[in-house]
């Protein structure tokens, strides 16, 4: 089992979000998180990835082994694409930056300042850098923003050769991917709105319904 | 680490990454000093030290909200966070980016702007030697104060309230040592101290930092 998610609680600026989301996703599998806007997904891509430590639950994950990717692209202006890449790469403990750049159509781009590129561009480089870390659970929030129909498809064989490979994905998403066999969450069900009201906190003045 | 570092330093030097600011401000300030003060050489002799203290100290802390919030901003410290880099080496290579940067141009430019206040000749040693040895203090403390003020629109007011108060020690014992140093006296026991305050700050700041990182990411 690559992510094991357990009657998992994540807040967000103190403010809980989410209760009771269980979900497994095994190796070779992929998870697409579906909601409306506000839903949470982008909080619970969050607390998958260990940047917001979960309110209750737990999340069973291989060690170092999510890589995340959220809305802004962690890119440096002033660097060219191949200095970004190299960048995540020595971070990560991976050897070379070819196969990324192959697999994001990079190699024309790759001296040119990331500062220049457009917004599609930028995101294929902030895509390829998943392939660089090596790491097996990916954790994706909208990585399709701004991208074409091309690189969409191009994104997309890209997730299938690290399905292929044994990997994972958690993809938070609002368009079809076109991913064979990948399994679908509405997050709704698990939402604020859905659940029943009760204090936060111990302390009658802090809790939810005293505000 | 080694990475982290180069990629810090490169992108100083690079357009925008306001390397020079520091220095460029530490410049400005000691050569308006005299013209300030008045042309009598007595007085500026005597608050020379001070001055070249208080001009480094204010020029270190004109650059601290640089070390995290441009990676925060494009996020990318999210992104180290999730690395397997721990944040205690991610502030602590941040700290050292920033005394690379903005400490030690200080230190090497403090003897030539010496010359212009008439600091004594027997100071210019304890001066180097006060800058060399508090600067990294005032990196190691910012940096807490930087990671404490992430996230923080416009944080940059509440970063220097909340770091100040913190780079008194340093700044006591740093100006003694070169006023002390310029009139001729022992100044080795206030270098001491000073060197103390720099290896306690040098030693707490990257856990302290790191903390303040992971409740800011939140």
């Amino acid at each position: 089992m690559s992510l094991d998610v357990q009657s998992l609680a994540c807040a967000r600026g103190g403010v809980r979000i989410l209760a009771g989301v269980s979900f497994a996703v095994a190796r070779g599998e992929a998870l697409i998180l579906r909601g409306p806007n506000g839903s949470g997904k982008t909080t619970l891509l969050r607390t998958l990835a260990g940047l917001t430590p979960p309110l209750s639950g737990k999340v069973a994950a291989p060690p170092e082994g999510v890589a995340y990717a959220g809305h802004a692209d962690g890119l440096k202006a002033q660097l060219s694409v191949a200095e970004n890449l190299a960048f995540w790469a020595g971070v990560f403990g991976a050897t070379g930056i070819s196969a990324a750049v192959d697999a994001f159509d990079l190699a024309e781009l790759l001296d040119r300042p990331a500062g220049n590129l457009s917004a599609g561009q930028k995101r294929r480089l902030s895509l390829a850098r998943l392939l660089v870390t090596g790491r097996p659970v990916w954790c994706l929030d909208e990585p399709t923003v701004s991208l074409d129909v091309d690189n969409v498809a191009r994104f997309a064989r890209a997730v299938g050769t690290h399905l292929a490979a044994g990997g994972a994905a958690v993809i938070a998403t609002h368009i079809d991917l076109g991913l064979p066999g990948a399994k679908s969450l509405d997050i709704t069900p698990f939402t604020r709105a859905h659940q029943p009201r009760r204090p936060h906190h111990d302390d009658p003045f802090l809790s939810e319904g005293a505000l | 680490m080694k990475g982290l570092l180069l990629r810090d330093l490169r992108l100083a030097i690079r357009a925008g990454g306001g390397f020079g600011l520091g220095l460029a401000f530490f410049l400005i300030v000691t050569v308006l000093m005299p013209f300030g003060i008045g042309p009598e050489t007595g007085i500026i002799t005597a608050v020379a030290p001070g001055i070249l203290w208080v001009g480094a100290l204010l020029a270190c802390l004109l650059s601290l909200d640089r070390i995290f919030a441009l990676d925060w901003e494009d996020g990318s410290l999210e992104l180290l966070a999730t690395s397997p880099l721990p944040l205690e080496a991610l502030a602590g290579v941040k700290a050292l980016a920033h005394w690379l940067t903005t400490g030690l141009p200080l230190v090497a430019a403090a003897p030539v702007l010496a010359v212009l206040l008439n600091l004594p000749v027997p100071g210019f040693g304890w001066l180097i030697a006060s800058l060399a040895v508090g600067t990294p203090a005032l990196s190691a403390i910012g940096t807490f104060g930087a990671a404490l003020t992430v996230g923080v629109k416009r944080g940059g007011l509440l970063l220097s309230l909340l770091v100040l108060p913190l780079y008194v020690p340093t700044l006591l014992f740093g100006a003694e040592v070169a006023r002390r140093g310029a009139q001729g006296l022992d100044a080795l026991t206030p270098l001491a101290l000073l060197a103390g305050i720099s290896l306690l700050a040098l030693a707490a700041m990257p856990f302290a930092a790191a903390a303040a990182l992971r409740v800011n990411l939140r």
